[in-house]
């Protein structure tokens, strides 16, 4: 670690900041000092988003102090944090698609002509600094994820830049852009800058960081010095941190909060299965799909899946996912291919005669997707099967038939609304996610095709969402599990396919140690070249 | 959100939300022929005496019928989120259908029958009119607001060029068609001088609310009103709801305009338009786009537009100031909403930063902030109705980049 | 058919294409900068009637053209305020303010000019023409082009400025970023209201000009309704010509020249229905539409207000 002579504090001081119902920032104080990665870990909900806004001068808080270097400061705007060399990678990208890599580090510079010539030496600078190739004319469009998150940080950077927060970096880059992103990280610390490094995975807290603060109901729950951290084994490391994350629940939540705090390495918990004894479900052969979009399609895809299995598929958002989903659920036609569900050819069935057989959607938008956010619970729980009895008769909604099923499915799902007429759209994240479970895997479903389940969800829910699963599978249905989190992909999946811009590279098993490392291969393996 | 809020209570916020637009509106332009030496007392009074008094309230519900239907026109597009502005056209569409078509029919068929057929051919012409907006909206995402405007005013030049043309009576010089006898028009209601087209109206309203509010097809159309998104994860077929949406709406409003030639007319001169659908237009957003609650601005805008006429006249002003009164209400209609919005969130309708904005847009150091509560206080949109709305606000109109 | 052909009619033809674009050229390049910062003016057609009342009545009773396109511009920001107001600051909804300004425009211009200049139907006489020494020598281009009044050099010069300051400045790129993905200009220090609100002002002094020219220039009056849709036009021609500025221009000219030929038409003998006259532009507008379908992009975020923090 370097220590600088003139080593710079950014202390925050009592942080509130509430919402109306939540209070997500609860008098939060740490210290942030140049030269070191300071981490700040906590699952979704903890806090750590809101902290970053405040810090951003995207918001302003109810109460407590910024100051740097004992000066105090007042981040009215994110002008004033990047006047103050206060840079922000978002965890959503702020990049403009459409504008060259030029033009978005351009975009909020003074001086009423644009600088190009300038601009261009910038960028080689802080590419040197960074380690990294960027070509300053591409579209950002075209870049790769791992670029775009280059381009992201040089931005950051673009003023001459005091603190560098990255929040959730790794969430959507592969093991080996992780990798990559590390020794950025240790440059810019060696230059004297400070770093924020967000993140809900421990290892890479544990990896990364100089020190850790743990974030929980929007209070800092726990510190771990720089000194203290150094002295550190990985594994008291963990306890330390496990035990602050987790408080109270730690016993009750066991061995879970530690494969879902990303501590350890996963590790799979769905039965071993005798997968050539079980008939098979679903066969897509040489599918490739047309959108109406500008997405990545699926390019001849043929996989199988069998009774009681989950079959994962990994790859980088964006590469096929949402196009490999929704030729199966029907909601996107093939061009060529067939899909065969049970023996029956459903390349040409759309989705409503593919719901009634048992195919099922659990898309990854549950807000603008999966629920129609204005209307009532109960609708949004029927909403697949419009039309049909018992819910509706020649054509009229039967209200009693559908608060019958809303208040069934509310209580075993365990959904939780004021009351069944409440509009969706008011609920957390959670609980509409459960509506989606809830609607999808009941009613005789026999193939599940979930997208990014859990994403952004809180550590509780998502344990609830991966139960469901394993046990819809245990139950002798099929899933299709399509997610960009590998932990997620190695606990649940019997075996892992991995998709890359709309082609299946490579099918590994799920059966020991090491599968990680081979999707990894996979996956580096087929986007060379992109990133 | 307090979801225990009695009905009562939102049928008066409602009723609030409703009415206090309009008011302010007729506040305002008030003021307006103030200023421009116009006599606010006299137009208002004019309104009411020529509008209700005597046995002019009879006009008025004439007036009703092909402004309901105009208004279940739109509705239904609406909803859908479709915002069919070619409504103009389609008026006209469907009342040369009856003013050129009607005197050759009623020559050779019973009055009845050659009713019944004005009507479909009225509705059909309306329908393929819609068909271009519809289709590049499906199948492109073109933006229908300007399509269907475009498609409006080519409509106008070719129901003038119809007029002047095949549908000329021989017998005048002004270009107009045919008179219809008024024996062959739509028959009274018994007792009244007032057209069975305003029982057909109000039928189809009634109608209309009782589909939409209540059957599978009606909340199909919210969800992709909602979301055409979701819509197409629950397997709705979206090019043909937008083709069906805009058929069905253009249709009606064509229906309106072959109603209005056949039970008031009886002909029809050139370059008349007498542009209802933008009157109705800010009726049908105050009435949160349910057919039934419409019909009270309709006939509020009735009595208006009949007593407005002659009372314009008498107040000093021009007939064209009505269009000032509506584009009044729409303006009012998005305040009153976003501040009914604020308070049901418990905030304060000023939004926090709107003075810094003022100062920062002189002192360009300083930029200004939207709202403190940025992440829950979405802005409202006026076509969402806020409770219980068919709509989403993030399914605002949008064309597909 | 020589007389087609014949000096004096091109040149008449030259003169009504210039006259027919240049008002929808301004109308156009103002809604391309508003929808370039992600607002949609479904006002262009209020604006431009305001604009051209406002112009119409100013030289009127000054006898200036400039003073009258001055008043054309100061007029369209005013009518544009509500935009401004209701929608950048407020964040309400663009298409109902948008025909809120339209319906009030159309109205308020109608009413005060019948009730003004009914009994006495005034027209503005010729403009001032200002020839530019040597090129208005020129048989045909030199008087149908270079001796045109001095308002249509200041008006390409304002247009080649704007179509410069948006490819070159980082005003232009804070504009269009306001448009594309209005977070990325926030989280990069830049103010989405401050660049809205000059796109709006711009927009509104654009299309005041716009009817300004329209009524001054054009057609040297004002009657109700002069514009007759002019404004939606605009905003078809903003959609086919992608943000460009340059094409702006060009698709405002192959308007002009299409408008123009009815004019020629009748001039040269063949008889067309006024009607048709009328209609031509729309029906230009709409196979124009129809073949360019594809192409026809506008920003992701036109229409959507913006508000910190709301994903």
């Amino acid at each position: 670690m370097t220590t600088t002579t003139t080593s710079e504090v950014i202390s925050l001081r009592g942080i509130t900041k509430a919402f109306p119902g939540v209070v997500a920032n609860d008098d939060i104080s740490l210290d942030i000092v140049s030269g070191q990665v300071h981490c700040l870990l906590g699952e979704n909900g903890a806090g750590k988003s809101t902290l970053i806004s405040i810090l951003a001068g995207m918001q302003q808080p109810d109460s407590g102090t910024v100051s740097i270097g004992g000066q105090p400061v007042d981040i009215s705007s994110p002008k004033v944090a990047v006047d103050l060399g206060i840079g922000v990678v978002h965890q959503h990208s702020t990049l403009v698609p459409a504008f060259t890599v030029l033009e978005n580090l351009m975009l909020g510079d003074s001086g009423v002509m644009r600088d190009t010539k300038r601009a261009t030496q910038r960028l080689g600078e802080l590419a040197e600094l960074l380690g990294v190739e960027i070509d300053p004319h591409a579209l950002t469009s075209d870049l790769g994820l791992g670029q775009q998150q280059q381009v992201e940080i040089a931005k950051a950077m673009w003023k001459g830049s005091r603190l560098l927060v990255l929040d959730e970096p790794t969430s959507m880059l592969t093991p080996q852009a992780i990798e990559h992103l590390g020794e950025s990280i240790a440059r810019v610390k060696a230059q004297g800058l400070a770093v924020v490094l967000i993140t809900h995975k421990l290892r890479e807290a544990y990896a990364m960081g100089d020190c850790v603060t743990v974030l929980r109901g929007g209070r800092n729950v726990g510190h771990i010095g720089v000194d203290e951290l150094a002295s550190y084994s990985e594994e008291q490391a963990q306890d330390a941190i496990l035990a602050a994350m987790f408080g109270d629940d730690l016993a009750a939540a066991g061995s879970d909060a530690v494969d879902l705090a990303g501590a350890g390495e996963a590790q799979r918990e769905t039965a071993a299965l005798d997968l050539s004894s079980r008939p098979v479900r679903l066969q897509l052969s040489g599918v490739t799909s047309r959108g109406p979009g500008h997405d990545v399609e699926t390019e001849d895809v043929t996989l199988t899946v069998r009774a009681g299995e989950i079959l994962g598929i990994a790859g980088i958002d964006g590469h096929g996912q949402q196009a490999l989903s929704e030729v199966v659920a029907g909601q996107r036609p093939a061009a060529s291919g067939t899909v065969v569900f049970d023996g029956e050819d459903i390349t040409r069935t759309g989705v409503r005669s593919r719901q009634q057989l048992g195919v099922r959607y659990v898309t990854d938008d549950r807000l603008h997707e999966g629920t129609v956010g204005s209307m009532s619970v109960a609708l949004n729980l029927v909403i697949k099967r419009i039309g049909q009895a018992p819910f509706w008769k020649s054509g009229r909604i039967q209200s009693k038939a559908v608060d019958i099923e809303a208040d069934r499915l509310i209580a075993e799902y365990g959904i939780r609304t004021p009351s069944p007429a409440t509009r969706a759209g008011t609920l957390s994240g959670g609980n509409i996610q459960k509506i989606l479970l809830a609607r999808e895997l009941t009613g005789g479903a026999k193939l599940v095709v979930v997208n990014k389940p859990t994403y952004g969800l809180d550590l509780k829910t998502v344990h609830l969402v991966r139960e469901l699963l394993i046990d819809f599978a245990a139950d002798g249905g099929s899933v299709l599990l399509l997610s960009t989190d590998l932990d997620e992909l190695i606990e649940l999946s019997h075996r892992i396919e991995v998709i890359s811009r709309g082609r299946l590279v490579g099918g590994v098993t799920n059966d020991g140690p090491g599968t990680a490392e081979k999707v990894g291969h996979y996956m580096t393996g087929a986007i060379e070249g992109t990133d | 959100m307090d979801t225990r809020t009695s009905s009562a209570q939102r049928i008066l916020q409602g009723f609030v939300r409703s009415v206090v637009p309009v008011l302010l509106a007729l506040i305002v332009s008030a003021l307006i022929m103030l200023a421009i030496g116009a006599s606010p007392t006299e137009f208002f009074a004019g309104v009411w005496k020529y509008g209700v008094t005597g046995d002019n309230w009879q006009r008025s519900l004439v007036l009703m019928a092909p402004l309901v239907i105009v208004a279940v026109g739109l509705i239904v597009a609406f909803r859908g989120q479709l915002w069919n502005l070619g409504y103009n056209g389609q008026y006209l569409l469907g009342a040369v259908v009856a003013s050129g078509l009607g005197p050759v029919l009623f020559g050779v068929m019973p009055a009845a029958l050659a009713t019944l057929i004005v009507f479909v051919v009225a509705v059909l012409a309306g329908a393929v009119w819609s068909l271009v907006p519809a289709i590049l909206k499906a199948r492109y995402g073109t933006n229908e607001i300007i399509t269907s405007l475009v498609m409006s005013f080519i409509a106008v030049g070719v129901v003038n060029l119809l007029i002047k043309g095949v549908f000329k009576d021989p017998a005048t010089t002004t270009p107009q068609t045919v008179v219809i006898p008024d024996d062959q028009l739509l028959p009274y209601i018994p007792g009244t001088e007032i057209h069975i087209g305003f029982v057909i109206a109000i039928v189809l309203a009634v109608v209309a609310q009782f589909v939409l509010s209540r059957t599978s097809f009606g909340l199909r159309v919210d969800i992709f009103g909602a979301s055409p998104k979701a819509a197409r994860h629950v397997g709705l077929n979206s090019t043909w709801m937008v083709i069906l949406l805009f058929a069905l709406s253009s249709g009606l409003i064509a229906f309106a305009g072959s109603i209005d030639i056949l039970g008031q007319f009886s002909y029809q001169r050139a370059d008349w338009d007498p542009r209802y659908g933008d009157a109705v237009m800010p009726l049908v957003f105050l009435a949160r786009f349910r057919p039934i609650a419409s019909l009270p601005f309709v006939a509020f805008y009735a009595v208006l537009a009949t007593g407005g006429t002659l009372a314009a006249q008498q107040a000093g002003v021009n007939v064209d100031f009505l269009l000032v009164i509506v584009g009044l209400i729409l303006l009012f209609m998005t305040i009153t909403e976003y501040i009914g919005e604020r308070r049901r969130l418990g905030q304060s309708y000023l939004p926090a930063g709107l003075r810094r904005t003022v100062t920062s847009l002189v002192r360009p150091s300083r930029p200004g902030r939207v709202s403190a509560f940025a992440p829950l206080a979405a802005p409202v949109d006026p076509a969402d109705p806020a409770d219980p709305g068919p709509t989403d606000p993030a399914a605002t109109e949008r064309t597909r980049a | 058919m020589s007389d087609l052909l014949s000096t004096a009619f091109v040149t008449v033809f030259v003169a009504t294409v210039i006259a027919q674009a240049l008002p929808l050229m301004l109308a156009s390049v103002g809604e391309t900068i508003g929808e370039q910062a992600g607002v949609l003016n479904l006002g262009l057609e209020g604006v431009m009637l305001i604009g051209a009342y406002v112009a119409f009545v100013t030289t009127l009773t000054t006898g200036n053209f400039w003073f009258g396109m001055l008043a054309g511009a100061v007029g369209g920001v005013v009518a544009n305020l509500a935009m401004l107001v209701l929608n950048v600051w407020l964040g309400l909804n663009q298409i109902v303010i948008g025909l809120a300004v339209t319906l009030i425009g159309e109205g308020i211009t109608s009413v005060l000019y019948l009730q003004n200049y009914t009994k006495s139907p005034a027209s503005l006489g010729s403009q001032p023409s200002m020839p530019i020494p040597g090129l208005s020598e020129i048989p045909v281009v030199g008087q149908a082009v270079f001796s045109q009044s001095g308002i249509f050099w200041v008006v390409i010069l304002i247009t080649l400025g704007l179509a410069f300051a948006m490819a070159r400045t980082n005003w232009g790129l804070s504009t269009r970023s306001a448009g594309q993905k209005p977070s990325s200009l926030d989280a990069a220090g830049g103010s989405v209201m401050r660049t809205r609100s000059i796109a709006v002002v711009l927009n509104g002094a654009l299309a005041g000009m716009g009817g300004a020219y329209l009524a001054l220039l054009t057609t040297s009056t004002f009657s109700p309704m002069l514009t007759n849709g002019l404004g939606f036009i605009a905003i078809v021609i903003t959609m086919l010509s992608r943000g460009r500025i340059l094409i702006v221009m060009i698709t405002s000219l192959v308007y002009g020249l299409a408008v123009a030929i009815g004019p020629a038409l009748q001039v040269s003998g063949v008889s067309v229905p006024a009607d048709i006259i009328k209609m031509l532009p729309f029906l230009i507008v709409i196979v124009m539409l129809i073949v360019f379908a594809r192409s026809s992009v506008v920003p992701p975020a036109l229409g959507a207000a913006y508000s910190r923090g709301a994903r």
